[in-house]
């Protein structure tokens, strides 16, 4: 496999130590995160690789020598975030782009009815699943999650290395936005009610914030006892609230959308329309500026009654 | 366990009148941790505050919740008589029952529930708070004045005579500035020059002075008491050192077609100059756009003439870093660009000219040698009109929507000097309204009116344009006469409007001082601390705050004085407390904070940090406590929680909200 | 639902004033008489930009039916850009508490100038009415504190 051989060579060349990236999963088809500091032919990179790695860079740069991680370029972008912000030491990462066609929700598998998977081999723009009753064929497209079908973009940022470009495929089919402004049409009632009912459905779990580039605070403001904001627990309906906006707040103007919230949450809440609110708001108040939105200002800002001025259902 | 005493005004009957004060001392004794309550007619009063005094003594008391008037009115009374019983005066915090309450709402049972709840929440953030002690910074006994006009001049004379060191840094190559351009000054008409020129000397002359002349502000850090600036001296060609001032060189330079500033381009000068006879420093400079030497490589002849061996053509521009306790903006002003006021033909017509260049047509050492002559032809013009407010008090967007305070009176004087020294001319002078209050103004006009046939006609002129025939024709109107007017001219002297120096903004910037739409510099309050810039020790003087005339430049240059000498005689500067604090344990580095601090009061270090799972060297925010003014902006952008303001925490702005909301 | 003697309804508001401009605008309500509703109560902060998201929900969920923000006007902070800071993130806040079902109507920004003092009551008697009109804010509140 060409990225095993380029690793091999990274490796030799001594510009890592060791590789960040994915190895298979118990299931046998899927993948986890992994570190690798030998067997390097265990690394596997396919269309099961949705986790986003760099997150681990926390840690992982705390100690001596250097990492070679696989980004994909949504990954790039997070490790881009996190760089800005100091919380990793890049100089200890050898950031390695690796294509990206989108990546293979197993759960939109099994919605399809499709039960007892062994395996999952991809042949071009179809998947055929081994199952213990034998082989179906899906489109691959109509398995996709749903942060790839609203993929910002296949170009890395800020990798030291980028392999077979070439490689990477569009697979935008929505309107990014398109889920946020069918709910900003329907009326507060609808989306109090919409609100409710999905966010009642939060366990805090924290993998959401766990997962996130963005919320990468040495110690979360709801952990923290004397933050006079700690919540281990949602105790109600409001704290299953709190928790959400203030979350969303805490990465506005910083969430790369790489929508790995929605993606990890075990309860399938679309946290992500949370985020992609404050983006849309932000591109038509602010333009898409290089700086954090909520961390610079001009002048002649829009005042917060535009929010009023408005209107109902606006989109 | 904190131990708080309530302590109720009735503010005479303003506060008891609407509230039943009793009742409120009475409902709060019962809050968690009250110990005392009381309340009394006049808490202010010497009486009231003994009575807090005896409470704290006999009562242990660690906290103290004031219910009284606006905290802007009698916090820091009450923080002092904390402090007098050896109470932290942070320990204080005061509900505002009469401006928030009694004075507003009529019902007393509703404006007693009122009380209590901002009783209540007084006490709930008093629970919260902590002693604090307010930071200590050196004073760097050395000032910087900006600007070499008499406003600075005044300023550093004024500092220096304290006995405190100060520099002068001016644009130019010589301190003077604008006066020194005047030909008389109003309302006496004595001349500029003779009055400025001492001052000039004195400033030059002071043990406690250092000029720089020719010379810019590069950059400016710091904070009050603490700046440091970094000065460019620009590269003049020739060292003051060694130059004696002979003036050779300029008369040997054979360059002759630079304008000369100081006459507005109404003559010319040489490449190498000396702006003018009594300039200080009297050390000439070298043009190098003008220089044949700089241009073509060809010529020195001024070098090879210079007997001190003080030309060098290859001197680089120079910095120079300082440190000061106290700054004072005194950039002064220039007058508008006439570009946008065609109708008036200034641009097309020589002998349409600025006040400021009829200065210099009326000055003894100007480029008429003080005769009366018109620049077209040099003839000495019969019939003078003066236009007022050309482009002051304009609304139309060419000019400035202000008064420039100074045309009235100098128009005048220039109508009446001219009448006084040739009685055969005709004097019209064209105003909106002629604007003289001012010790001995009205006096003056009247003079220039009765005593000397100035023609004074209220109206605005429309056009000057040429009859064909070689004269100024003026068409404007008289609006008392309600009739059109045609005047054949022969000069025009337009009293063009007055704006701050251009390089103000730049300044303020560096500064972070703050500037209005005019780009006049903001006082810290306008009609109190008039001085005095919103920045802590920056301080203002002269026409960079507002238009100014002479006298007035000079009274507020020192005012200016005494405000940078009362700072800088203090050895310690005691700073607010109620500032940000970064939790190291918390904090993640991620410099959020620091990109909205509008007073870069935050940097990053890299400090061993012990949280309990290990020791770890982290990247944390520190907060310079000198600097931060306590806005708050950084505690929102830390998402973390991990940076905090110290007198308005985040737990205690909980504990009020959940106090009023319980 | 709180009430006042005559059983209408009261609601509770929290306005955060900054101490430069909005506090003092209050005082110069209250030296000039201009009476509004004795439901608005005031926390004073040193700037509009210490206002954290956290502050105004934490009103909410303990009970407010409204929340009012006031500063000094854009370009007149005391701390010269602190009140630009809370325009931008007022802006989104509320946008997302909006797109979360939250009646816009209850939460509101407003520059109020030292000067101000008939400003001041104006806005807040304004705003107390809107909340009047909504009624009690049931989708943001802590019901365990009932």
């Amino acid at each position: 496999m060409q990225i095993t051989k380029t690793i091999k060579k990274l490796v030799s060349e001594g510009k890592a130590d060791r590789v960040f990236g994915w190895k298979k999963g118990e299931l046998g088809f899927d993948t986890e995160p992994a570190l690798f500091t030998e067997d390097f032919d265990s690394v596997v990179y396919n269309s099961l690789c949705g986790a986003n790695l760099c997150k681990y860079m926390i840690n992982e740069t705390k100690k001596d020598g250097t990492v070679l991680l696989l980004l994909k370029p949504c990954d790039s972008r997070g490790l881009q975030l996190l760089t800005k912000e100091h919380r990793v030491r890049r100089e200890k990462i050898y950031a390695l782009g690796v294509p990206c066609r989108g990546k293979i929700d197993v759960d939109k598998i099994s919605d399809k009815g499709i039960k007892g998977m062994i395996d999952i081999q991809e042949n071009g723009d179809t998947l055929t699943v081994v199952t213990l009753y034998g082989e179906q064929t899906v489109p691959r497209q109509d398995v996709l999650y749903e942060k790839c079908l609203s993929c910002v973009g296949k170009e890395h940022v800020g990798c030291d290395e980028v392999l077979s470009p070439e490689l990477s495929e569009d697979t935008t089919v929505n309107d990014r936005f398109a889920g946020v402004t069918a709910l900003e049409e329907k009326n507060p009632e609808a989306r109090f009610a919409f609100w409710r009912s999905q966010l009642s459905k939060c366990i805090r779990c924290n993998a959401c914030r766990n997962v996130c580039p963005a919320c990468s605070c040495v110690k979360c403001i709801f952990d923290n006892p004397s933050s006079g904001m700690d919540s281990k627990a949602n105790a109600d309906d409001f704290e299953e609230n709190l928790y959400h906006i203030i979350r969303s707040f805490h990465v506005c103007g910083r969430c790369t959308d790489c929508g790995e919230c929605s993606r990890v949450c075990p309860e399938k809440i679309p946290l992500h329309l949370l985020n992609r609110k404050y983006i849309k708001d932000i591109h038509k108040l602010y333009g898409d500026g290089d700086e954090a939105a909520l961390l610079t200002f001009t002048k002649d800002d829009a005042e917060p009654s535009v929010v009023y001025e408005r209107g109902e259902g606006h989109a | 366990m904190q131990r708080i005493g309530v302590f109720v005004c009735h503010c005479g009957s303003n506060i008891a009148a609407a509230v039943d004060v009793k009742q409120v001392a009475e409902t709060l004794k019962n809050e968690p941790n009250v110990v005392f309550a009381a309340d009394y007619p006049y808490m202010c009063s010497e009486n009231g505050q003994q009575l807090i005094r005896n409470a704290i003594k006999e009562n242990q008391l660690t906290g103290v919740v004031v219910c009284s008037c606006s905290p802007r009115m009698h916090e820091a009374t009450f923080r002092k008589t904390a402090e007098e019983s050896g109470l932290n005066p942070y320990m204080v915090e005061i509900a505002n029952i009469r401006e928030q309450c009694s004075w507003i709402h009529k019902d007393r049972m509703t404006a007693t529930a009122k009380a209590v709840v901002l009783g209540r929440a007084a006490i709930a953030k008093v629970r919260l708070n902590a002693p604090l002690t307010a930071g200590e910074s050196p004073v760097v006994k050395r000032a910087l004045v900006i600007g070499g006009g008499i406003a600075g001049i005044q300023t550093a004379l004024d500092i220096a005579e304290a006995g405190y060191p100060v520099d002068i840094v001016e644009k130019k190559p010589t301190i003077g500035g604008k006066m020194a351009q005047l030909d008389k000054t109003f309302p006496t008409l004595d001349c500029a020059a003779c009055i400025l020129t001492p001052k000039m000397v004195e400033a030059a002359q002071h043990e406690n002075i250092t000029l720089y002349t020719y010379s810019e502000i590069e950059e400016v850090k710091g904070y009050v008491g603490n700046f440091r600036v970094k000065i460019r001296k620009k590269a003049r060609y020739v060292h003051e050192d060694l130059c004696s001032g002979c003036g050779v060189c300029t008369q040997k330079c054979p360059s002759r077609k630079g304008g000369n500033e100081f006459n507005l381009s109404l003559d010319k000068r040489g490449a190498i100059y000396i702006p003018f006879a009594q300039a200080i420093p009297n050390v000439p400079v070298i043009d190098t756009e003008q220089c044949l030497k700089f241009k073509t490589g060809k010529c020195g002849l001024c070098q090879m003439n210079c007997a001190a061996k003080a030309i060098d053509f290859s001197q680089q521009d120079e910095i120079v870093e300082q440190e000061y306790g106290a700054i004072v903006a005194a950039t002064g002003f220039n007058p508008i660009s006439l570009d946008k006021f065609g109708e008036f033909g200034y641009q097309t017509y020589p002998d349409v000219v600025t006040s400021l260049e009829f200065e210099r047509i009326l000055n003894a050492a100007g480029p008429t040698k003080g005769h009366l002559e018109r620049p077209s032809d040099g003839k000495p013009p019969k019939t003078l009109v003066f236009v007022q407010c050309v482009g002051s008090r304009d609304t139309s967007g060419r000019g400035k929507e202000y008064c420039s305070k100074i045309c009235c009176m100098y128009t005048a004087k220039h109508a009446m000097l001219v009448r006084e020294k040739y009685p055969d001319t005709e004097v019209y002078v064209f105003y909106i309204d002629v604007r003289t209050p001012g010790k001995n103004f009205d006096e003056f006009y009247r003079r220039a009116v009765e005593q000397y046939g100035v023609h004074y006609i209220k109206g605005m002129v429309g056009k000057v344009y040429d009859d064909g025939a070689g004269h100024l024709m003026v068409r404007a109107s008289d609006l008392l006469a309600n009739e059109q007017l045609t005047i054949s001219a022969d000069m025009v002297i337009l009293a063009a409007a007055t704006e701050p120096d251009k390089t103000a903004r730049s300044l303020a910037t560096m500064l972070t001082a703050s500037m209005d739409t005019n780009d006049f510099f903001t006082e810290a309050h306008p009609k109190l601390r008039p001085v005095e810039s919103p920045t802590a020790g920056v301080f203002l003087s002269g026409f960079c705050q507002g238009p100014k005339d002479i006298p007035e430049t000079v009274s507020q240059a020192g005012a200016a004085a005494v405000k940078v000498i009362g700072l800088l005689s203090k050895n310690k500067l005691k700073s607010n407390p109620c500032v940000a604090r970064s939790d190291s344990l918390v904090c993640s580095g991620c410099s959020n904070c620091e990109k909205v601090c509008p007073f870069g009061a935050i940097t990053y270090t890299e400090a061993e940090v012990n949280d309990g799972t290990g020791k770890e060297i982290r990247r944390i925010a520190v907060v310079n406590e000198a600097v931060c003014h306590g806005c708050g902006a950084c505690t929102v952008a830390c998402p973390s929680g991990a940076m905090d303001l110290k007198g308005f925490s985040s737990n205690q702005i909980f504990a009020e909200v959940d106090a009023i909301c319980r | 639902m709180p009430m006042n003697e005559n059983g209408e309804f009261t609601p509770l508001i929290v306005a955060f004033c900054c101490n430069w401009c909005s506090y003092a605008g209050a005082d110069l309500a209250g030296s000039g008489r201009l009476a509004y509703p004795a439901e608005v109560k005031i926390i004073r902060v040193p700037c509009s930009c210490r206002v954290n998201p956290t502050f105004i929900l934490r009103a909410f969920q303990k009970g407010a039916d409204g929340v009012i923000l006031a500063g000094c006007h854009p370009g007149d902070c005391h701390y010269s850009t602190g009140n630009y800071y809370t325009r931008r993130r007022m802006t989104l806040l509320f946008s997302m508490l909006e797109y979360l079902g939250i009646e816009k109507e209850r939460t509101r920004v407003e520059w109020i100038s030292a000067a101000e003092g008939a400003k001041f009551a104006a806005t807040m008697n304004d705003f107390a009415a809107k909340i009047h009109e909504l009624g009690e804010c049931k989708r943001l509140e802590d019901l365990r504190c009932k």
